[in-house]
């Protein structure tokens, strides 16, 4: 029998527990090319989501008359089509962020974020759930590109959104802002992100195992403190 | 239905579709991206050449330079856009030139691709503005790690060595093109 999942957990699942930069770990080329800046990263993050969002809708609205052996290629027809109208819009309408963001619009195409979640989702489930999953995807991808370049951008050249929020004095590390910086800090955040998961579960078994002794099943307590 | 043909059907109705979709918001964007283009390149022109207040295109030059003329339609200079290989990619800059084209009266950087942090810095002003009033002749030259001594000479930025290289020989050859031009009559 399939799993009940809520509504809000399809949402929230992309935000945090399958957060596609700091679990799944797609889409990396992006996320280490553009986020330079806080508003580099937002946008990247927003113009992905957009395109992840439209792509799950249609996708999951459709995929009873895709064949099976035709998927892959007309899910990525269908993403091109959207990332080119992203393309589009930004180029008329916001010059220079698209100037910002250069190459990495169209890139967006073969950002496996988005072919991952069309294969492993949208092409399964029907199109409201396709839909929640796309934004908590997209929210979760946004969010992880928004960190990665307020940190390089406030460290690299101590500015927040254009903002000068470090003093003069402070010597900005151009380190953080070349490609190594990238890695640099998404290795951290990595780091950061996994050492709690860890400590939760860590404190979800330790409490199993005090509610097995509170309840007297001595003998169960040991097997799972054993293991 | 035929497995193939519901395949063929199904791909190319996606095509189709998609195609049509992009033909219609092509048809929309292509005016405005053409018109923020142009205001781009009027800007750039109108900072390069502060006092200028009309610019023509010189149709027959083989690159791009723009004729600026002051308020009483008095010829007061060029506008020369020229690009070149920078480091890792194209780079691509305006050059406000006098009429006698001896020297730069700006220069900005318009489009780039140089390493963040190191490269970019050729964009910002400490770099640009050593190029105002800038003698062009013989070429212009660069120094590393000392002051400027003579009026032709600007100083490279330490880290963006190439990159400040290669800003002076795209200005080099793009005012020896105009020199050229010039000298054949083709900026009367």
């Amino acid at each position: 029998m399939k799993k009940q999942v809520t509504l809000w957990q399809e949402y929230f699942k992309g935000v945090w527990e399958n957060n596609p930069i700091l679990i799944q770990l797609l889409g990396l080329c992006p996320t280490l090319a553009v986020t330079v800046s806080a508003i580099n990263g937002l946008a990247m993050g927003l113009a992905a989501t957009f395109v992840l969002v439209m792509s799950s809708l249609l996708i999951s609205s459709i995929r009873k008359i895709i064949p099976n052996q035709i998927r892959i290629a007309s899910f990525i027809v269908i993403i091109a089509t959207f990332v080119t109208v992203v393309d589009l819009v930004m180029k008329a309408k916001f010059p220079d962020l698209s100037k910002a963001l250069g190459p990495f619009i169209p890139l967006i195409v073969v950002n496996c974020v988005i072919l991952g979640r069309q294969e492993a989702f949208a092409s399964k489930n029907n199109p409201g759930r396709a839909f929640l999953d796309a934004v908590g995807m997209g929210t979760g991808f946004t969010i992880a590109l928004l960190v990665l370049g307020g940190i390089r951008e406030i460290i690299g050249s101590r500015t927040f959104f254009g903002l000068q929020v470090l003093p003069d004095q402070y010597e900005p590390w151009l380190i953080m802002i070349l490609p190594a910086g990238a890695f640099l800090t998404l290795g951290l955040l990595l780091g950061i992100s996994n050492m709690y998961t860890d400590r939760k579960k860590r404190m979800e078994h330790e409490s199993i195992i005090a509610h097995y002794k509170r309840v007297g099943r001595e003998d169960l307590a040991e097997q799972l403190g054993v293991k | 239905m035929n497995k193939v043909t519901q395949m063929l059907l199904v791909l190319t109705s996606i095509g189709i579709l998609a195609g049509g979709l992009l033909a219609m918001v092509s048809d929309w964007a292509s005016p405005l991206i053409a018109a923020n283009k142009k205001a781009e390149t009027e800007a750039a022109i109108f900072r390069v050449q502060s006092e200028g207040k009309s610019y023509e295109k010189l149709n027959n030059a083989g690159f791009e330079v723009y004729k600026v003329m002051s308020e009483n339609s008095q010829v007061i200079g060029y506008a020369l856009v020229y690009e070149g290989n920078g480091f890792q990619g194209k780079i691509r800059l305006i050059c406000g030139l006098t009429e006698d084209l001896e020297k730069i009266k700006s220069m900005e950087i318009l489009e780039q691709v140089e390493t963040p942090g190191l490269g970019t810095k050729v964009t910002e002003t400490p770099f640009t503005d050593q190029f105002n009033q800038l003698e062009t002749s013989p070429t212009v030259n660069w120094v590393k790690g000392v002051e400027p001594e003579n009026p032709n000479e600007i100083q490279a930025i330490t880290g963006a060595t190439i990159s400040s290289k290669a800003i002076v020989a795209i200005i080099n050859n793009g005012i020896s093109q105009m020199k050229k031009l010039r000298d054949a009559g083709g900026l009367k």
